[in-house]
Order: C-alpha cells, then structure tokens, then sequence
C-alpha cells in the first residue's frame, strides 16, 4: 500500500470525510460517558470538595495545547520536506483547535484557582507556559491570516511552527526556573495541588476518557476544516468542479 | 546549457504554466513573449532561482540548478523591475558591493570604464538619488560589463532607456551572444534583437 | 566568504551613517519608554531599584523589536535584496551579516546608554556592570530571533504588529535571564547561571537564527 497516495487532495478529500464522521461521533460518545464519569461516578476530593472537577476538563485541554503544537509542527515539517500541499494543511487546520484548547486550559485554570488559590490568576509556571502557548497560536494564525498567497502561507507558517517547537522547550524551562526564582513573591504551591497521588482510579479513568473525548474532537474538527480548505485551495481544480458538478458532498 | 523541465509554477491559485520544457545553448538568445499576467516575470524568476516551481527543474549542464545553488547563482545575472540600487550609495560603491559580494574585486578605474561605456562618465560620485531614471538603469546595467556571467536574465531591460540606450543595450547583448554567452529576455518594445541563434517562447497561449 | 561578511557589513553600516536620524530613533525610543515607569508608577527609589532590571530589559525589547522593519524592507522595497539571494554566497551568511550590522546600529547603542538609564533608578556599580554584561549577551539574541521574524513579515500588510506577535514570545526566556541577572545582583546574589546561560541561547540563536531568516527570506521574497 502506499501511503503517499493518500496525500492527494482529491484522494483525501472524501477519506478525510468518512474519518471525521466516524471520529465525531466516537468524540460524542466518549464526552458522553467521560462527563457523566467526572459529574455523578467520581468521588467527592477529600480536600479540594466539588470544585476539583474542572480538571477533568482542565487537564485534558492542556495536554492537547501542547500535543497539538507538536503535530502541527509536525506536519509543517513533513510539509517543507516532502513539499505536500496537504501537509501544510493539515497543520493550518489544527491551528484554532490548537488555540481554543490553550484558551481552555487558561480559562479553567482560572476557575479552578479561584476557590484554591484565592486569585483568578498566579503567575505560576505551568499557567504562564500556557498564556505563552496561547500568543505562539495567535501569532501563528495571524501571519496565515495576514498572508494572501496561499503557497506562501503555507511554508512561512510552517517555518514558524518549526521556529516555536524549538523554542518551547527553552520557553518552558526559562519560565519554570524563572517562577522557582520569584518563589517568595507568588503563591507557593504544590506539584498540582497534590491530586496526582490523592487521585483514585475512576478520577484517572475519567480523566483517560475525557482525554480521548477531546483528541478525537480534534481530529473530527481538523479533517473537517481541511476538507474546507482543500475546496478552497483547489477550487479550480477539475477534480472539485466534477465533485461540485455531480452535487456530491 | 541551460535546460527546463516540466516547469510549472503558479501564483496564488492560478495555474501560469506547466509542462514547460526548453533548452538554451551557448551563444543564443530567448525572447520570451506573452500577454501581462501570462508569467513571463515568473518564468524568468523561476529560472533565477528566485520562485520555487510547483513542479519541474531548472538544470544548467545537466545539473539541477537549486542543488547547484552558489555555484549556479555565479554564472548568472538576474535584472528584475527594481534597479537592485541602493539610492544612498553612489553609483561606484554600488558597483563595488555587487562585485565583491560575487566574489571578485574590481579596480576603481574599472568601473569608470564600464560607467563611461554606459554613458555615465560624470556620476562615478554621486549618490544613485539624484540620478534620472535612466542613468540609475544604466547604473544597474553596468553589472553587465563587470561581471562575467554567462546566462543573462534581463526582464524588461529597455524600460526606461532613451533611444542610445536602446542601441547601446543591445550592442551589448548581441556582444555577450557571439562570445557564447546566453540572453533570456522579455520586452514589450518594439526591439530588433535578431542575434545569434534566436529562440521564441510564447507564453498564456494553451 | 569572509570578503562577503566584511563587505555587506560595511554597507549596512555606510546606509546607516547616511541615515542617522534612524539610528538616534531607537535609542530615544528606549531613553523614553524607561523615563515613562518612574512617571507611572511614582519616584520612590526602593520600588524603582526593585524594577529597574525588568523596565530597561522590557524597553530594550520593545527598542529592538521597533527597529526590526529596517533590517530587511528596504532592500527589499528597493531589489538589493533578490540581488543579495542571487549572489555566489552562502545566503546565511550573508544574512548573519546585516543581523550583525543591525545590531551594531541598533543594539550596541542600548547596552552603551543603558547604565545611564539604570542610574536613574539607582541601580549601584555591580548593577549596572550586570545589566551592561547582560545586554551585551542578550540584544544579540533579539537581532537574531527578530530577524526570522523580519524575514517571515517582509512586505506583509501590518507587518510592524505582525512582527511584535511573533517575535515577543521568543523573546521571553532572553527577558527572564537578562532581567533575572540584573535582579539577582541587586540581591546579592551571584549571576553567573545567569550570563551562561544567555551565552547558551546566544549560540544557539547564532547557529540557527541566520539559517531559518535565510530561509525565511527565500518564502518571502518569491
């Protein structure tokens, strides 16, 4: 088989369709389940009471801002190497998901530290890591935005994934040796409020859940919005006038 | 040799060409034709090595140009639209940096030798600012005199030049073509560059 | 190679010995946003000595990202710089040589003003050695970070807040360890982790900075 084939947008387009069903509707399935899970089966914490359970929205949010910098980035290299133009797609398609769940990692996050720290926001590493995810985005999205050639889009963008995957991990480190350093000026706290180890079995499977809940949401979205951009891109392709032509969705 | 292969390049989402394949010899000269906006600026630039090609290769004597790369880029000189001058240095000092930036340097005398062939004998000093149009364009000319490249790439080289210029211009590129020295050019003006052996392209007719 | 280096920097120096007042602008950009925080936060020399690190180090920045527009529009506005790509040179190269002169033209001159501006915040000897040292390492970076930056927005519509979008971010583990030294020496406390560790980013950034704005440059100048 070969696995290039696929990177034709004529090709991809109605396989990209079919997946994006397929994973919206797993995605509905396992919010389902997962919001269920964290409202009415997860236990009461002991120290932190109901308002812990806006980590299980939290913390799967988090962890997909970061995961999906790295496949966009990812997908930018793939885009500059192998010059594919449904690379370089697929990485501007996961772009705004990208950012709303940056959006919502920081936006709970401030929820959360109401009741816990007794402020909307700390300058704690892990939240300022966040607020930093969240202007790559935007900067990311604004030159896509700001850029009209398509062509050339694409490949500056992708340069600049490659430009801020490198510089995250110093990004990261400088804020967490910074925030170590102003230690007396913020609010000391503990690894996460101590929930990883207090954290029972059904918390974690909840929180599992909601974790694939949201990566398969993503996927569904990306795919979709891919789909829209290929239309866009290669309008005046035969390929897509046939497709609009025959009034196949 | 300089050989196109299945060149295709676009702009935005238009297709300009694709399938375009053309060899230029030694001591020959293509007059590239065709509408505005048939791709005539991006074909030249494509073989610069300015624009990426969607698809296709530039090769020069067999090579691929883009892996080439420094060693392409010395047998060649690109003239665009812009002069490539800086107007705060003068015409000598613009001259100097093109010279040593390609790895050769050249005497001041030099230059106001290729200056004066170029009808410039008096603004060796001045700043490019305060030269006309046409003496910065005969400026940028001069390149062609201290240079030896051998693949010359002129787009639209007779804007803004006077009827000597015209002359003097093409006396010069029918020089270059006899030594065995390659011309692509573009131009809208009614110009006789009958020299050498002469190949048309005509560009936006399929 | 090393004829090229030399000769792209005179140029870039010459332009801007013949256009002065460009330099002069940053550097009052910088003198006036650092004489604004005493103006907004009120004189008290404890509050503005506990501030004086992150004011100037936040002015520098702001200073550098201003005068990055410069480093490559007007070459290309004008074709020098498709003239610069068509070149027998390494094109990093000869893009680490208008970095290196950018920051000749606009950075030297914020880290030789800058001890003034920290003994306005009083800032003692120590001090003001680190936050010199501190500058020199670091302005370097943010030419070289800026460039990429530069190069990805060249003739882009708004590419001056475009710009700021996209570099400021980078710039902040450069602001945390310069500011940071300062600070640490205020307190007390030594700075050496401090200066390696903007030495590490200043190779790093030396290394790969010219090579991503080279390539940078060839997207955007298509």
């Amino acid at each position: 088989m070969n696995l290039f084939k696929y990177s034709a947008p004529s090709i991809f387009y109605p396989l990209a369709g079919r997946l994006a069903t397929g994973f919206a509707i797993a995605a509905v399935l396992l919010l389902a389940i997962g919001l269920y899970m964290s409202f009415f089966v997860a236990p009461t914490d002991y120290k932190q009471g109901e308002g812990y359970r806006i980590m299980f929205i939290h913390v799967p949010a988090a962890w997909m801002s970061m995961f999906i910098y790295l496949v966009m980035a990812a997908w930018a290299a793939a885009g500059m190497i192998w010059r594919t133009r449904l690379s370089s797609m697929m990485a501007s398609a996961l772009a705004p998901t990208g950012a709303m769940f940056t959006f919502i990692a920081l936006w709970t996050g401030a929820l959360w530290g109401k009741p816990m720290w007794g402020a909307w926001w700390v300058w704690d590493a892990r939240l300022t890591s966040e607020l930093i995810l969240l202007f790559l985005y935007i900067g990311y999205m604004a030159m896509e935005s700001a850029i009209d050639d398509p062509r050339r889009a694409a490949r500056a963008c992708g340069l600049l994934a490659l430009v801020g995957v490198i510089n995250i991990p110093i990004i990261y480190y400088s804020v967490k040796w910074w925030n170590t350093l102003h230690q007396g000026a913020s609010i000391k706290m503990s690894e996460s409020g101590g929930i990883e180890s207090s954290m029972t079995e059904i918390m974690l499977w909840t929180m599992l859940i909601m974790t694939f809940a949201c990566w398969f949401y993503t996927i569904a979205v990306a795919l979709t919005r891919v789909r829209s951009i290929i239309l866009e891109r290669e309008s005046k392709t035969v390929w897509v006038k046939e497709m609009l032509q025959q009034g196949e969705k | 040799m300089l050989n196109i292969v299945n060149l295709e390049c676009v702009r935005g989402d238009r297709q300009l060409f694709s399938g375009l394949s053309f060899s230029l010899e030694e001591g020959s000269l293509l007059h590239v034709h065709g509408a505005n906006g048939s791709g005539k600026t991006t074909l030249l630039r494509a073989i610069a090595g300015l624009v990426l090609p969607e698809d296709g290769a530039v090769e020069w004597g067999g090579k691929p140009a883009r892996k080439l790369s420094e060693d392409f880029n010395r047998e060649l000189i690109y003239m665009g639209h812009h002069y490539g001058l800086k107007f705060e240095l003068t015409a000598y000092e613009n001259l100097r940096v093109f010279a040593r930036l390609s790895g050769f340097d050249i005497s001041e005398r030099s230059v106001e030798l290729a200056l004066k062939s170029m009808g410039l004998a008096r603004c060796f000093e001045l700043p490019v600012k305060v030269l006309s149009q046409g003496q910065k364009k005969r400026v940028s000319l001069a390149r062609l005199l201290l240079q030896r490249s051998r693949l010359w790439i002129l787009d639209e080289p007779f804007v803004a030049l006077d009827v000597a210029g015209v002359s003097m211009l093409l006396e010069m590129i029918k020089e270059h073509v006899a030594d065995g020295g390659m011309v692509i050019l573009t131009t809208h003006q009614e110009v006789d560059v009958e020299v050498g052996k002469l190949q048309h392209l005509h560009l936006g007719e399929h | 190679m090393f004829a090229a280096l030399k000769c792209i920097i005179a140029r870039d120096l010459t332009l801007a010995l013949r256009h002065r007042s460009d330099v002069l602008t940053t550097v009052f950009f910088f003198i006036i946003v650092v004489s604004l925080f005493p103006l907004g936060v009120g004189p008290e020399t404890d509050l503005l000595r506990s501030m004086a690190a992150g004011v100037v180090w936040v002015s520098a920045l702001l200073a550098s990202m201003l005068s990055l527009s410069r480093l490559f529009a007007d070459d290309f506005n004008d074709g020098t710089l498709e003239q610069l790509l068509l070149t027998p040179q390494p094109l990093a190269l000869i893009v680490f040589g208008k970095i290196l002169a950018h920051w000749i033209i606009s950075g030297l001159p914020l880290v030789l003003i800058a001890p003034l501006l920290g003994l306005q915040f009083g800032l003692g000897g120590d001090a003001l050695m680190m936050l010199v040292l501190t500058l020199l390492l670091g302005t370097p970076v943010l030419s070289l970070i800026g460039a990429i930056g530069a190069a990805l927005t060249l003739g882009l519509r708004g590419g001056g807040v475009l710009v700021s979008l996209l570099v400021l971010p980078l710039y902040i583990p450069v602001l945390i360890f310069g500011a940071g030294g300062v600070e640490a020496t205020v307190s007390g406390m030594g700075a050496e982790g401090h200066l390696s560790l903007l030495g590490a980013m200043l190779i790093l950034s030396l290394l790969l900075a010219p090579l991503a704005s080279a390539a940078a440059l060839r997207i955007s100048v298509e």
